[in-house]
């Protein structure tokens, strides 16, 4: 097999394990639209990066934690919807992004790789940012994992129970953050919410607890990964759509099959 | 006496300058059921939040016994059908339990059937005594408990108010009760308060239903329908008067002033009454 294609699925397999118990969290708390706009804000960091000489990949974990930041902090005091204010600042970064790129002087800068992602030209470097940078995240995922599900069932009965309610909101919306300036290199800043939701709506079918879910939800995507590799690979289609292809792929047959398993859980059950 | 378990003393909150919490204090003791009543917008969540440090005050101290473990069961459970769940599972929200002790709280409750649903599917009744079961592995000091029989029917909640005593007597356990229901006011409550921003009277069952001020809140047809089922004590309890603060009435008894007289008419009309009694 070809080193690229080695690396890309590396990659790939890395991130959807990463992204699957995430997804499951930003499914549970409703939290799509907040991971949509950090990943919008990601390409400014693209252009900041560019601008000051620092490497593309620091700009856009750097630029998605700061937005998270600015949002954790600013979610109290709007008197306005959040959905609002995600989406005002969402495409606002966006925006800017494109329009400071356009001002990058002599550089050759391959939007459409930061939009929709490209994995196959994934390097040793991305794969140990994937690695360590997932790993981190994940660990400190698992380490919070219940209180963060407590929250997520009952802010109140979490409260009361000791559970340090807005320091955990803000940490989980960090780890979202790093997550997604990872992930853009391999799906791309308009795809990455895909990858973080379907699977785990996939999974939501086969799931009688949190924990299923969250497991189901990276095996989902794993698959979606594979699968959309091979499409790519086969009918030399963009590498990333393919893989959010396969996903919503993955969703349709599992929404069609849950019936059938349902019962027949039930039997066995 | 000892400490209290949790005391607020002269408590006072505004939302967009409505009083909701108006110069309030309450204590509990250990081991005492106190059942707060009050109608629909008199602020008795928010005293609870207040006293539980769920919600700031601008006024006034609370005071809690260090260590003190309290058992939540909020009003109702907002879980998604999108996270799946099951009352085995969230029997191990906050804190880890033995499968042994979990099915042993469901069977407390009365609920041991339910052990494998998703909580999602369960009935109103049920959701509440999966609650109650998982405050209880907690072995809590304090069990608080808001509308506890909220969307149950009449034998249910009759069922749920045995519980509580039983639990109560069985874990020593205090518990502090919200209710906007008039008619089935435990028997067993040591402590009834009546409750709309301020502290209008309180003491016994039986004697705050005789209080100018309870009668004023839920009118005397209320008052002589209130449901005291079972009671085995003696109906000396002293009503402890008023709140030690004067707003515009007179909390001593048989006194009908022009607040009480123009209030009897309106029974069972919770809210309207409310609007009147401060304005």
């Amino acid at each position: 097999m070809d080193s690229f294609l080695v690396r890309a699925i590396t990659g790939g397999v890395l991130l959807a394990l990463v992204c699957g118990p995430f997804g499951t969290f930003i499914v549970w708390r409703r939290m799509a639209f907040f991971g949509d706009t950090l990943a919008h804000a990601a390409l400014l960091g693209v252009a900041v990066g560019l601008l000051f000489g620092i490497d593309v990949r620091f700009g856009m974990i750097v630029t998605c934690l700061m937005a998270a930041l600015l949002l954790a902090l600013g979610q109290r005091q709007s008197k306005l919807g959040s959905d609002t204010v995600l989406g005002m600042l969402a495409h606002s970064t966006l925006a800017l992004g494109m329009v400071a790129l356009a001002f990058v002087q002599g550089v050759a800068v391959d939007i459409m790789a930061y939009l929709f992602g490209d994995i196959l030209a994934i390097n040793t470097t991305d794969l140990w940012l994937l690695g360590l940078g997932g790993g981190a995240a994940v660990t400190a995922l698992v380490w919070m994992w219940r209180p963060l599900l407590a929250l997520t069932v009952s802010p109140e009965i979490a409260a009361v129970e000791g559970v340090k309610v807005e320091w955990l909101r803000v940490v989980f919306m960090l780890l979202m953050a790093l997550v997604i300036g990872i992930a853009i290199k391999i799906v791309g800043v308009l795809l990455i919410t895909a990858l973080l939701i379907v699977p785990a709506a996939s999974a939501r079918f086969f799931s009688r607890t949190p924990e299923q879910m969250a497991i189901g939800a990276a095996l989902f995507g794993v698959a979606a990964v594979l699968a959309g590799i091979a499409l790519s690979w086969h009918i030399d289609s963009p590498a990333g759509p393919s893989i959010v292809i396969s996903a919503a792929g993955l969703f349709l047959i599992s929404s069609a099959i849950a019936p059938v398993f349902r019962r027949l859980a039930r039997i066995s059950g | 006496m000892t400490v209290p378990l949790i005391e607020g003393q002269e408590l006072s909150l505004s939302f967009g300058g409505e009083a909701v919490l108006d110069n309030v204090s309450l204590a509990i003791s250990a081991g005492e059921i106190i059942t707060l009543i009050g109608p629909n917008g008199a602020g008795k969540s928010t005293l609870v939040k207040a006293l539980l440090g769920l919600q700031a005050v601008e006024r006034g101290v609370i005071t809690r016994k260090p260590g003190l473990r309290v058992g939540y069961v909020p009003q109702k459970l907002a879980i998604d059908r999108v996270l799946p769940m099951t009352v085995k599972r969230f029997l191990n929200l906050t804190h880890h339990a033995s499968l042994s002790d979990r099915v042993d709280a469901l069977k407390q409750v009365g609920a041991s059937a339910v052990l494998n649903s998703q909580i999602g599917d369960l009935s109103g009744g049920e959701t509440q005594r999966v609650m109650l079961a998982r405050a209880l592995l907690r072995k809590p000091d304090l069990l608080v408990l808001d509308e506890p029989t909220q969307g149950v029917d009449v034998a249910g909640q009759a069922d749920l108010y045995r519980l509580i005593e039983t639990i109560r007597r069985d874990q020593g356990c205090a518990v502090l009760m919200i209710s906007h229901d008039l008619h089935l006011v435990m028997a067993k409550t040591d402590k009834v308060v009546c409750f709309n921003r301020h502290v209008c009277c309180s003491g016994l069952p039986e004697t705050v239903r005789q209080h100018p001020e309870y009668r004023s809140l839920f009118g005397y047809q209320a008052a002589d329908a209130i449901g005291i089922y079972h009671h085995e004590h003696d109906l000396s309890g002293q009503v402890v008067g008023g709140c030690g603060h004067d707003h515009g009435h007179n909390h001593s008894h048989g006194d009908t002033n022009h607040t009480t007289k123009n209030m009897v008419n309106q029974v069972g009309q919770g809210d309207k009454v409310k609007e009147h009694f401060h304005g």
